[in-house]
Order: structure tokens, then C-alpha cells, then sequence
């Protein structure tokens, strides 16, 4: 099981290959499709994220000890930028979630290339994981 | 004759980069660009003469006055009203109806109705709703056509002696449409109701002259035309606008107060509570003046040009659908391609410097109508070139190739 910290730099390493906005771009277009998609029964707006201008819902489910997250936007560049954060803090452990630190994002030069409406909505995404991270790890305890 | 070349000179931010790509603003319906001549006005005004105006015997405050006073004229004239008095400045399209809204709260009984068209934006909503949840009045919408253009048989079935007010954009924000406002105002006066036409959309494209309209109010904002953002101007009849309460108390707006009575000064003093936004109300003025020295006649020709021209474009991309396709419009295309999201497609148009709306415009109504959660929007001025739009095509292309 790799760390929250271990995904962080792969795809640190990953997007300082990409020479310009277009292959960045694509990448998380590509992303985007490949993203483990939310059950139809939550698609709903209990599980809407607020703060993005996109429809985002996500949906957290607890496996053993593990948070498992599901996810789906109606743009798809918005579905990259989850598939992103669903693949550092998907399977692990709720309390490794809400310490983990989210400074990569600044490192993959995300924000810059996002708008700010954008921008802030990934934040409320982040906002959103911790939140569920919070909720089941009170379960645990 | 005009000379967009020569235009584009007046406005330094046209030739700025974004992302490492020459900016390209489609973005103009949202808010126009400053030209040199307006900026200069403001900083003349604080390097100059900066005081507050009205109360002051210093020969500072007298300056400031007169500049100010000067431009309620210079919009009088444009506009055409019958006296200065009449043009009230506020901070905005949205304030100005709320000034309108909050004064009929007083004048509104249960049994009236208001009346507003299926195109408007919130901020033409949002009042009237509240206004109806406390006089207890109906609100009834005019329905509107596929092709973006409101139903007028269904208007004037719906008008009838009860109806107090109609509200209408003279152009949809989010689709462009121009309505028949004439036709709207004179059905409506038959059954005695008045008219507030928000001119947001079409103070920069068509000069209005609200006498010969016939029109009771009229809103727009300065920033939208050539101005700076935080000032804009309520135009009311002068009859009507006597009837109407005022809307803040505060400085200014007295003639005399005592802790048992106030007496509220004439107009327009009545409805400018405190200090007002001084160098704004100035640059409101100047920016008019700057356009009418272009001339809004060849402002509207050249921008009608940029609209077949770039619709002519559009049109030709595969899966491409314009919303609002009404045979008058201003220079706005709302579309979509596809299924693909409109954010998506904004996106990438950013990083390619091509500045563009996506979402609901503010008009989650007219989305609803046609079932999409929004659509991208260029809007053009008269300082766009066609070969922007030639971008413009290229970038939508690009997009869609990213995104397929």
C-alpha cells in the first residue's frame, strides 16, 4: 500500500513531464475518463460539492479501515482534477487523510492553470474528502 | 469613419498577453474594457479636484460638483430625458431596481400582479419575488420561444387591469435577443401598467431615447458601456419618480431634519443618500461622450458585421448549436458543442487567451427552458476584430479535438 505522500510525488514526477498547458491538459482529460465513477443512486444533491460551477458529487465508503471514494462531474476537465485527489486519498485511512498535506497541488502547477471559479472548487473538493475523512474516522474511534 | 485599429489604440489592455497568447476578450457582455480616455478622467478627478460635491464652499467642492452635474447632463442628453432631475445615479443595474422594487413595496396591493419576461437575468427576479412576498401581489412571467424571443400573444393575454408593472431587458443577457420593448410599452400603458426596462445589455449597443419609447424607467450600468464598475443610473419619469418613497434615508437626500420630521429634498437628491461614487459619476459621463464621438450608429454597424461574420464561423463547426437566434440581437452568441460541458470548453479557451463566459449567466431560467446546465458565451464590442474571431474558430476547434 503506497502513502498518501508516495502518489503525491509520483504525480508530481508525472506532470513535471509535460512540456506545456495542451499535454497537461490532455493528461487530465484522460484522467478524467478513467475515473472510478460514483454509484447513479448518490448522483443527488446531498452529495453535490458546492463551490464548483461544474456539477461535482463525491461519495465516500469505508472498506476495513480504508476510505474508498466514487465521483462524477458533468465537465470533464472537472473529473480530471477528482480522478487526481481520488488517487492520492482513495484506500487509505481516514486519520492519514486529514493530515495529510495537499501543498502538491500548488507543485503540479494545477491552480495556475485553473480558473479561479475553477480553483476554488478544488478546494471545496479537498474540503469535501477531509470532511468524510473526519465523519468515518469518528466511526472508528 | 470608423477605424478599429485606431479604437483599439484607446484601450491598453487589448494588447496585454494571457497565458503567453495575445488576449482575445469575448467577455463583454459581462463587462466592456476602459479606453485611456475615461481612465484619465478618474485619475483627473483625484489628482485634480477630489472633494465632496454638493455642500462644500470651497472652490474644490464647487469643481467637483459641476464635473458631476455635468455628467447627469451628458447622460440626460444621451438618453434623451425630458430633465436632469431624472437621471438618478446609483452603483448599478441592480440598484437601481431595488430602488424601483423597494419603493413600490408601498405602492403594491394583494390584488396587483407584476409581470417580467422569461429572459431576464436574477438580478431582474430576485426583487420582484421579494416585492410579492411582501405586498402578497402575483408575479407572472412571459413565456419564452425556442429561438429565444418572448411570446407576445401570450404577453398580452397575460396583461390585463390588475398588472402594475411590467419589467423587461431591452437585450437578454444570455442570448442576446433584442425585445420589441415599444410594442411592450404601449400594450402595457393600455392597461394602464408602468414599464421598467433594463437597458444593461443594450446601453453599449443602442442609443435609447426614453421620450420618444415612451418608457417609465430605465436601468442600465456604466461599466457595461465603456465605464467604470460601481456606478450606473436609474432614469425615471419625473411625475412617477415624485411618487416613489425614497429608498435609503441619510445625508443628502433631506431638506431639513428635526428628531420629529424630516422633509426629503427634491429630486434627484431624494434617491442619492450619502456620498456618492463621485469619479464614477464622472467616468459615466465620459464614457458616453467617448462613445458617441465613435457614434453608435457605426458602433452597431461594425458590431453587426462581427455577429454574422462570427456566427457564419461558428455555425460551420461540426455539433456547434447557437442558443438564441432571434432575427434582432446584439453581437452575442450563447452555444454549446455537443454534449461536451460549456466549462470545459471555456477552460481551454483561457489557456489559448480567448476570453470567454461559460455557466448560467446569471439567468438559470432561460438554461432550465432549454435544458443544458449553461452554455459558453462570446460577446462582442465594437473593439473586436475579425480576426479575433478567426481565433475565436481555431479555439473552439482545438478544444473540441482535446475534449472528443
Amino acid at each position: 500500500m503506497k502513502t498518501i505522500e508516495t502518489i503525491q510525488e509520483e504525480i508530481v514526477e508525472e506532470f513535471s513531464l509535460f512540456e506545456d498547458w495542451m499535454q497537461r491538459y490532455e493528461y487530465m482529460i484522460d484522467l478524467g475518463k478513467s475515473l472510478p465513477l460514483i454509484n447513479e443512486q448518490y448522483k443527488t444533491d446531498t452529495y453535490v460539492i458546492k463551490g464548483c460551477q461544474s456539477k461535482v458529487w463525491v461519495h465516500a465508503e469505508l472498506k476495513e479501515d480504508q476510505l474508498n471514494f466514487t465521483a462524477d462531474s458533468e465537465a470533464i476537465i472537472t473529473k480530471g482534477i477528482i480522478a487526481i485527489l481520488i488517487r492520492v486519498f482513495s484506500n487509505q485511512h481516514p486519520k492519514d487523510i486529514l493530515t495529510a498535506n495537499t501543498d502538491f497541488i500548488d507543485r503540479i502547477g494545477l491552480k495556475e492553470h485553473l480558473s479561479p471559479t475553477r480553483a476554488n472548487g478544488l478546494v471545496s473538493m479537498i474540503k469535501q474528502i477531509k470532511m468524510y475523512a473526519v465523519a468515518f474516522q469518528t466511526q472508528l474511534n | 469613419m470608423f477605424d478599429v485599429k485606431q479604437v483599439r489604440k484607446d484601450f491598453p489592455i487589448l494588447s496585454r498577453s494571457v497565458n503567453g497568447q495575445p488576449l482575445v476578450y469575448l467577455d463583454n457582455a459581462a463587462t466592456s474594457q476602459t479606453p485611456k480616455q475615461v481612465v484619465e478622467v478618474i485619475s483627473d478627478y483625484y489628482y485634480r479636484y477630489n472633494a465632496n460635491i454638493h455642500r462644500g464652499v470651497h472652490k474644490l467642492s464647487q469643481e467637483a460638483t459641476d464635473a458631476y452635474e455635468k455628467a447627469r447632463t451628458t447622460i440626460q442628453t444621451h438618453f434623451n430625458a425630458a430633465h436632469p432631475h431624472e437621471i438618478i445615479f446609483t452603483s448599478g443595474t441592480t440598484e437601481s431596481i431595488n430602488v424601483i422594487a423597494a419603493g413600490y413595496a408601498s405602492i403594491l396591493s394583494k390584488e396587483d400582479e407584476l409581470l417580467i419576461s422569461a429572459l431576464e437575468h436574477h438580478s431582474n427576479i430576485v426583487p420582484w419575488q421579494m416585492l410579492c412576498e411582501k405586498t402578497g401581489a402575483t408575479l407572472k412571467v412571459i413565456p419564452m420561444t425556442k429561438l429565444g424571443t418572448l411570446d407576445m400573444e401570450a404577453f398580452e393575454n397575460l396583461l390585463n387591469p390588475n398588472t402594475k408593472l411590467v419589467f423587461v431587458n431591452h437585450v437578454s443577457n444570455a442570448l442576446g435577443t433584442i425585445n420589441p420593448i415599444k410594442e411592450i410599452i404601449d400594450k402595457s400603458h393600455q392597461k394602464g401598467a408602468k414599464v421598467l426596462i433594463d437597458g444593461a445589455q443594450a446601453s453599449p449597443h443602442i442609443k435609447t431615447d426614453v421620450q420618444a419609447l415612451n418608457i417609465d424607467y430605465y436601468v442600465t450600468s456604466a461599466h457595461k458601456l465603456c465605464g467604470p464598475t460601481g456606478v450606473g443610473m436609474l432614469y425615471g419619469k419625473e411625475t412617477l419618480l415624485k411618487e416613489l418613497p425614497p429608498y435609503q434615508g441619510g445625508g443628502e437626500m433631506i431638506a431639513s431634519v428635526t428628531f420629529e420630521k424630516t422633509t426629503y429634498a427634491d429630486l434627484p437628491h431624494k434617491f442619492e443618500a450619502g456620498t456618492p461614487n463621485i469619479s464614477g459619476g464622472i467616468a459615466f459621463g465620459a464614457a458616453l461622450d467617448y462613445m458617441n464621438k465613435i457614434d453608435f450608429e457605426a458602433i452597431a454597424s461594425y458590431e453587426r458585421e462581427l455577429l454574422i461574420y462570427a456566427t457564419d464561423a461558428l455555425k460551420k463547426i461540426d455539433g456547434l448549436k447557437i442558443y438564441g437566434e432571434a432575427s434582432e440581437k446584439t453581437a452575442v452568441i450563447s452555444f454549446n458543442v455537443g454534449t461536451i460541458h460549456p466549462y470545459d470548453i471555456g477552460s481551454i479557451l483561457d489557456q489559448m487567451g480567448i476570453a470567454v463566459r461559460t455557466g448560467h449567466h446569471c439567468a438559470q431560467p432561460i438554461m432550465d427552458f432549454y435544458n443544458i446546465p449553461g452554455t459558453v458565451r462570446a460577446s462582442f464590442s465594437f473593439y473586436n476584430t475579425f480576426e479575433e474571431i478567426d481565433v475565436l474558430d481555431k479555439g473552439i476547434r482545438k478544444a473540441i479535438l482535446m475534449l472528443q
